[in-house]
């Protein structure tokens, strides 16, 4: 089975995060950058299906050349190669446009299964999975929190509000994934250094056959016309607990009014 | 006059914020466009009409229920080229996000999800980076098409009669690849959804084990409130997944929320910070999450809380 896995190099969420003051795009030049979390659920769960039997596993990424580092990541946890996208005309795409662009990576890699995460941590759109699936006209399964695959037919449980729904579809097929879907494994030491002898193959947009006009700020279909930081919420009465704190929160909730 | 499209999969809060939001706009007539099995239009039009929906545009055969997603975009798509409308509202929930992702790359239309504002110009607002940031944002090809986060706005009635315009389903195999075979509802007993609750009670990994997760539920029930759980605490097992609140979680904006054991990691802040009234227990005096709460408790969240809710009983009698 061949299994490709999405990934794609964030600001670190734990940290402050900022746009770009002059167009509003994420700033990554500057920020502290990781894999985006999600992302190593999608790799576990391409790991685990490797491990269970044969399978080929590249990691595909779509960035600036600092990419590399989470690439390399990825590959610590055990794929065997890499495809980075990297142009400097894709900068400041926006989802639909990169959509595009990792749909025309795609249909050069071949594939039976892609795996991603559900949602990154810095757009957050959570649209990227069908807006490939609808590109490439493949089964798109998301929301995963269980996968189960038996040759080519692919079952999914499929995280709802209030509980799954099972969804069963054949390969080649896209599956989203949540963080609940599996715990990502360390990387060995050995993995680490393994990953850095692993090929990585650099693709432009001419080697995609996408042109550059149609990516890109220019091109990009949805745009941030201002930001500002949200006003801090600034913290209230605190009081230590000597005895009587419940007595005391009850009060607070009682003139509050929630009681 | 144009019409703005509200997609309800619904009767529900959000499905009536939706509406409310279409209305304020100012754009067109409201239509909502219900797209399901066979009887989901007769179940909710009544609901839509109150929150003023004028008109219906009625979807419904087995395959939209059947197989996921696809073929819902495939039918919202048509209608779409069909209307033109001015703008296109859905649920920024897992299966609203989908619909639209597919509606936007078949269109070649911009896309913005999260949005808890929007203006009648098409410029809306969004919480970024775990609501640290507020942005303003416009679709910049095409119409605006916007999924609405829960708990944006309240939503407030306005009856109208409702015209009900039935839709042809028409759909591609190529929509019919993934079939959903089985739905199951999870047992949550009587507590309010997560992302509708009023008061939410939240505990991290400070609750300690899944058993002791009972003095969150017992003070959530005190309050009529929902559960929710950190990271920290589902990953540890002490709580099912899905009542996560946080950056890959649930985002709620409940009246009042109490973290019990919770630290107040971004991660979390994220799906919280916007609640009305936030009020902690922690043991650590330190623990980041005092920073934003309202009212802050340091102490052993199983001494404090089962006496706030004796305090609280003695009240009521």
């Amino acid at each position: 089975m061949k299994i490709v896995v999405l990934v794609k190099q964030v600001p670190d969420s734990g940290l402050e995060r900022h746009l770009d003051s002059a167009d509003f795009t994420v700033e990554r030049a500057s920020a502290s950058n990781v894999i985006s979390e999600l992302d190593e659920n999608a790799l576990e769960a391409a790991m685990a299906i490797a491990d269970a039997g044969e399978a080929e596993v590249t990691v595909l990424t779509v960035g600036p050349d600092h990419s590399l580092e989470t690439v390399r990541k990825a590959l610590s946890m055990g794929p065997h190669k890499a495809v980075h996208v990297q142009d400097d005309a894709i900068a400041g795409s926006c989802a639909v446009t990169t959509s595009a662009v990792i749909a025309a990576a795609l249909s050069k890699l071949e594939y039976d299964l892609v795996l991603c995460a559900t949602e990154s941590t810095d757009g957050g759109v959570g649209g990227m999975a069908q807006m490939l699936g609808a590109r490439l006209g493949v089964a798109v399964m998301g929301g995963a929190r269980k996968l189960t695959v038996d040759g080519g037919a692919l079952t999914v449980e499929r995280q709802t509000d209030d509980g799954y729904e099972t969804l069963t579809a054949a390969t080649p097929a896209i599956v989203s994934v949540w963080d609940s879907i599996n715990t990502p494994r360390f990387p060995s030491l050995k993995g680490i250094m393994a990953a850095k002898r692993k090929p990585v193959e650099n693709w432009s947009l001419s080697d995609l056959g996408v042109a550059p006009d149609t990516v890109g700020a220019a091109a990009a279909t949805s745009k941030v016309v201002s930001a500002e930081p949200r006003p801090p919420r600034s913290a209230g009465q605190k009081i230590t607990d000597e005895g009587a704190g419940g007595v005391e929160l009850a009060g607070y909730l009682a003139a509050e009014k929630f009681v | 006059m144009a019409e703005v499209f509200v997609v309800a999969g619904a009767a529900n809060k959000l499905t009536y914020e939706m509406l409310t939001m279409a209305r304020g706009l100012g754009l067109g007539d409201v239509a909502a466009v219900v797209m399901g099995a066979p009887g989901l239009t007769d179940e909710i039009a009544d609901s839509l009409a109150e929150y003023g929906a004028s008109k219906i545009y009625s979807a419904e055969d087995e395959v939209l229920d059947k197989y996921l997603v696809a073929p819902k975009a495939e039918v919202l798509t048509t209608l779409i080229r069909e209307k033109q409308p001015a703008a296109v509202l859905l649920p920024s929930i897992q299966e609203g996000k989908e619909i639209a992702a597919r509606v936007a790359v078949t269109l070649d239309n911009g896309l913005l999800t999260d949005v808890v504002g929007l203006d009648s110009d098409g410029t809306a607002t969004q919480p970024i980076f775990a609501g640290s940031t507020v942005v303003q944002s416009q679709v910049s090809k095409g119409f605006p098409l916007v999924c609405v986060r829960p708990n944006s706005l309240t939503p407030s009635a306005e009856p109208v009669s409702a015209e009900r315009v039935s839709v042809p389903v028409e759909v591609s195999d190529a929509a019919k690849l993934v079939t959903v075979s089985d739905r199951v509802t999870e047992a949550k007993g009587d507590r309010p959804d997560l992302t509708e609750a009023a008061v939410v009670v939240s505990g991290g990994r400070g609750v300690g084990s899944a058993e002791q997760f009972s003095v969150i539920e017992e003070f959530a029930d005190l309050l009529g409130g929902a559960v929710g759980a950190s990271r920290a605490a589902t990953d540890a097992g002490y709580y099912p997944h899905k009542f996560q609140v946080g950056q890959t979680g649930s985002t709620v904006s409940p009246q009042l929320y109490v973290a019990a054991g919770i630290s107040g990691a971004i991660q979390h802040r994220a799906g919280m910070q916007t609640s009305k009234t936030i009020v902690a227990v922690n043991k650590d005096e330190g623990a980041p999450i005092f920073e934003i709460a309202d009212y802050g408790v340091v102490g052993d969240l199983f001494k404090v809380l089962p006496q706030a809710a004796e305090e609280i009983k003695k009240s009521r009698q």
